[in-house]
């Protein structure tokens, strides 16, 4: 199993090398620095010279890929891809547009994003399953219709709706909780319930409809079928032999996004107020700050990567018949 | 209106919608003839819930199509204008625009809420001896009708009674040529023709009423806002099936061809689908769309009218999503090919000497083809809330398209406001949920019908 994931870790160079190579066509090819250049200092009221300033600064007045002026290897080295796309390997993240420290930047607000997501993510499986498991109990009844109908009616309603709605009738109506904000330390709780409830609910109409199939199947088996005829209350049955049963594809769906949790929610972020990864992207995508969405897009890779090594590993760990070689 | 005083405008999306609205039908046309293919379907309208979904994602689908033919208007000619040279207008209006009648033209100041005929907002008004004082204005556009204004609830009721009418003549018309061609049926064509019924009775009202009233109100820069949430609908429709056509060539050939061919070919192809998935995708997104904006607006030789910009703009919007959607059906094609290739009807062809493409074609390629179909149907709606989204980060269309992420994004502090705006996220909600609703109830009744798992229950 080692070998295994040594050769994995290996595995990821070649992709990481793609996802460099996507991002640097992207940034640099499809629009050559000078006119990102002028599209940020304004379109055409700008001078020459502002705008070779602004690319001087950044440290895109290199060539692209090959840079035939410099001596030996600096005709790989000194070029923008180099320095920029491959420096993203050594989490050498660079500066920011406004100056700040991008490594910097992560580091801190990785908290924040976590502190919504970990709680978000635990108690949304948890609730899934829960919800799943007594749909299950009650299959082939009009309750299991029912419920169907209510799941796939929950998932029509587009994300923001529930956010927004959320935040009406919680924080403006109820007057429950603040509507947005953040405090660091264990005071973020009322600043995070209702983020996390909106992010429970939103997500119960997909989860909970995807755990009932899942446990549908296994739940006309013939293990369980034994199981029912050796007396086993209708619960134990779902508890001790549907749910172990079903762990196989909950964890494909699961243990991949784990990793990238770091990177926040977006959208959860943004309407409360969370300083997190998640609104860090979003103010970078509205500033056009391509040296943070760069740098973003690059961690949200490698998290992504380590997700689907880590879903490998917890294969085995699940089911005993999996072998990884 | 004279033929002679407009001038088409044709837009890409406008060319590939229609594009594709031809090649399923045709498509769907040869599939007549397959009687397993006449089964499964059959089985997906056989059910009440399909019949009615089918319609209602078919009435949002019309109303996109028809919102898909542009034309710009002639100006009237001013003074000392050549008599040869005719300018045309700078706004593109569609056929939907004329079949709604008035509704784009009849802006008002600012926020006016539902069927109501005060503004919503004060402002300051001279009374009838010139005092100044502060009230509600009238609307300029709603119940202007009427000469008595305490008959307002009396009429809007009058109205909505003629609007119904209209639209349930119109929908008796158009039911009433399948109604004689098939009288004999498994179908459950009753339940068919009240949905139109319902679905025309609802239109005529919308048209009829909303040209009299604003039936959800306006928003802020004075709006009409069922107005704006009817032409979002062609926004949501071509984002649901554009994308999806646009990457579904690559995804197939690639699938295809990595799970037939194996070997270097196969790693290829997976090499590019994980390092394409594992950019995050609305990362991927907002780089694409926010280089391709500088580049339009650095180009701006290229687009005639603003609306070309903002629909270059959605095109680009509807490539980059159907990139980052691609790699699923692409592992799914792979998969499922990497079974059918070991079957002994296709090493038999390849015994008998049948060229590759020939194999594809005729073995390989029919027997995916409900993956692609559910594929389809199955993203469509998750691409429709995926627009809203994006539309709110900003990297989704263009600001000046009417779409239902638009209409979220404006309004989004409106619930906080004192008194609460409720109605532009009423009207964005109600449309965008009927939509995507009818489609995750009908894909769910397709990839039921469709799954070979499925099969021998039936």
């Amino acid at each position: 199993m080692f070998a295994y994931i040594v050769r994995r870790l290996f595995y990821t160079i070649p992709i990481l090398i793609g996802v460099n190579l996507i991002t640097f066509f992207l940034f640099f090819v499809v629009n050559s620095p000078a006119d990102v250049a002028r599209a940020h200092l304004g379109e055409k009221y700008v001078t020459q010279q502002a705008i070779d300033n602004w690319v001087a600064e950044k440290g895109y007045d290199r060539p692209l890929m090959f840079n035939s002026h410099a001596p030996g290897t600096d005709k790989i080295t000194d070029t923008i891809f180099f320095q920029k796309s491959l420096g993203l390997f050594t989490f050498d993240f660079g500066q920011a547009d406004d100056g700040r420290d991008i490594t910097t930047d992560v580091l801190t607000r990785m908290g924040p994003s976590l502190a919504l997501a970990v709680p978000s993510f635990i108690i949304g499986i948890w609730v899934n399953i829960c919800v799943a498991l007594v749909v299950v109990m009650f299959r082939c009844t009009q309750l299991d219709k029912a419920a169907v109908a209510l799941f796939v009616s929950l998932m029509s309603i587009s994300g923001l709706f529930y956010i927004i709605g959320g935040q009406y009738l919680v924080a403006t109506v109820w007057r429950l909780v603040p509507i947005s904000g953040f405090e660091p330390g264990w005071m973020a709780w009322k600043f995070l319930v209702l983020p996390v409830v909106i992010g429970v609910v939103s997500g119960i109409g997909l989860g909970a409809r995807w755990y009932r199939t899942l446990f549908l199947e296994a739940a006309d088996q013939d293990f369980a079928r034994t199981a029912r005829a050796k007396g086993v209350s209708e619960l134990g049955v779902l508890f001790r032999h549907v749910l172990p049963n079903a762990m196989l594809p909950i964890l494909t769906g699961v243990v991949v996004v784990i990793p990238a949790l770091f990177m926040g929610s977006l959208l959860m972020e943004a309407f409360f107020g969370i300083p997190g990864l998640g609104s860090y992207m979003l103010d970078a995508i509205r500033a056009q700050d391509f040296a943070i969405v760069r740098t973003m897009v690059f961690v949200g890779s490698v998290l992504y990567i380590f997700g689907l090594i880590l879903t490998d590993i917890s294969y085995t760990l699940a089911d005993p018949r999996v072998r990884l070689n | 209106m004279d033929i002679d005083s407009i001038k088409p405008v044709i837009l890409w999306t406008d060319i590939l919608i229609w594009l594709l609205v031809i090649s399923l039908s045709t498509f769907l046309f040869t599939l007549r003839k397959n009687p397993e293919s006449r089964a499964q379907w059959r089985q997906v309208f056989s059910s009440r819930l399909g019949m009615v979904t089918f319609i209602v994602i078919m009435s949002y689908i019309v109303l996109a199509l028809i919102d898909s033919l542009h034309f710009r208007k002639v100006l009237p000619p001013t003074a000392g204008q050549d008599a040869n040279t005719v300018y045309y207008s700078n706004t593109v209006n569609s056929v939907l625009d004329v079949l709604l009648g008035e509704m784009s033209e009849r802006k008002e100041r600012s926020y006016s809420a539902p069927f109501s005929l005060k503004s919503f907002t004060k402002e300051n008004m001279n009374d009838a001896e010139g005092v100044l004082y502060r009230g509600y204005p009238d609307l300029h556009h709603a119940g202007s009708h009427l000469t008595d204004k305490t008959q307002h609830k009396s009429d809007l009721l009058l109205q909505s009674l003629i609007g119904i009418a209209k639209g349930l003549i119109a929908g008796l018309l158009l039911c009433l040529p399948f109604r004689l061609a098939s009288k004999q049926s498994e179908l459950p064509l009753f339940t068919g023709v009240v949905t139109v019924l319902i679905v025309c009775a609802i239109l005529g009202w919308m048209i009829h009423v909303g040209n009299l009233y604003h039936v959800l109100g306006t928003d802020r820069a004075g709006n009409d806002t069922l107005y704006d949430s009817i032409k979002g609908i062609r926004t949501g429709v071509l984002i649901g099936t554009l994308s999806t056509l646009i990457m579904m060539p690559i995804a197939i050939i690639l699938g295809i061809c990595s799970g037939y061919f194996k070997g270097w070919v196969d790693d290829g192809v997976q090499y590019i689908y994980i390092t394409l998935s594992s950019i995050p995708g609305i990362l991927l997104i907002a780089a694409a769309i926010l280089q391709f904006q500088v580049f339009i607006n650095l180009n701006p030789g290229f687009f005639e009218v603003g609306l070309e910009k903002a629909d270059a703009r959605f095109l680009g919007l509807c490539f980059i999503l159907g990139i980052t959607s691609w790699a699923g059906l692409c592992r799914l094609l792979r998969a499922e090919t990497l079974k059918i290739s070991q079957l002994p009807y296709v090493q038999a062809a390849h015994a008998f000497g049948v060229s590759h493409i020939r194999i594809i074609r005729q073995h390989i390629l029919p027997n995916v083809m409900h993956i692609i179909l559910i594929t389809f149907v199955l993203d469509f709606s998750g691409l429709v809330l995926a627009e809203a989204v994006l539309s709110y980060i900003g990297v989704g269309v263009d600001s000046t398209m009417p779409s239902w992420g638009n209409m979220i994004n404006l309004a989004r502090s409106e619930l906080s406001q004192e008194p609460v705006v409720w109605w532009n996220l009423l009207g964005a909600f109600f449309f965008m949920f009927t939509l995507v609703l009818a489609a995750n109830l009908f894909s769910d009744l397709v990839s039921e019908a469709f799954n070979p798992k499925n099969r021998q229950e039936r």
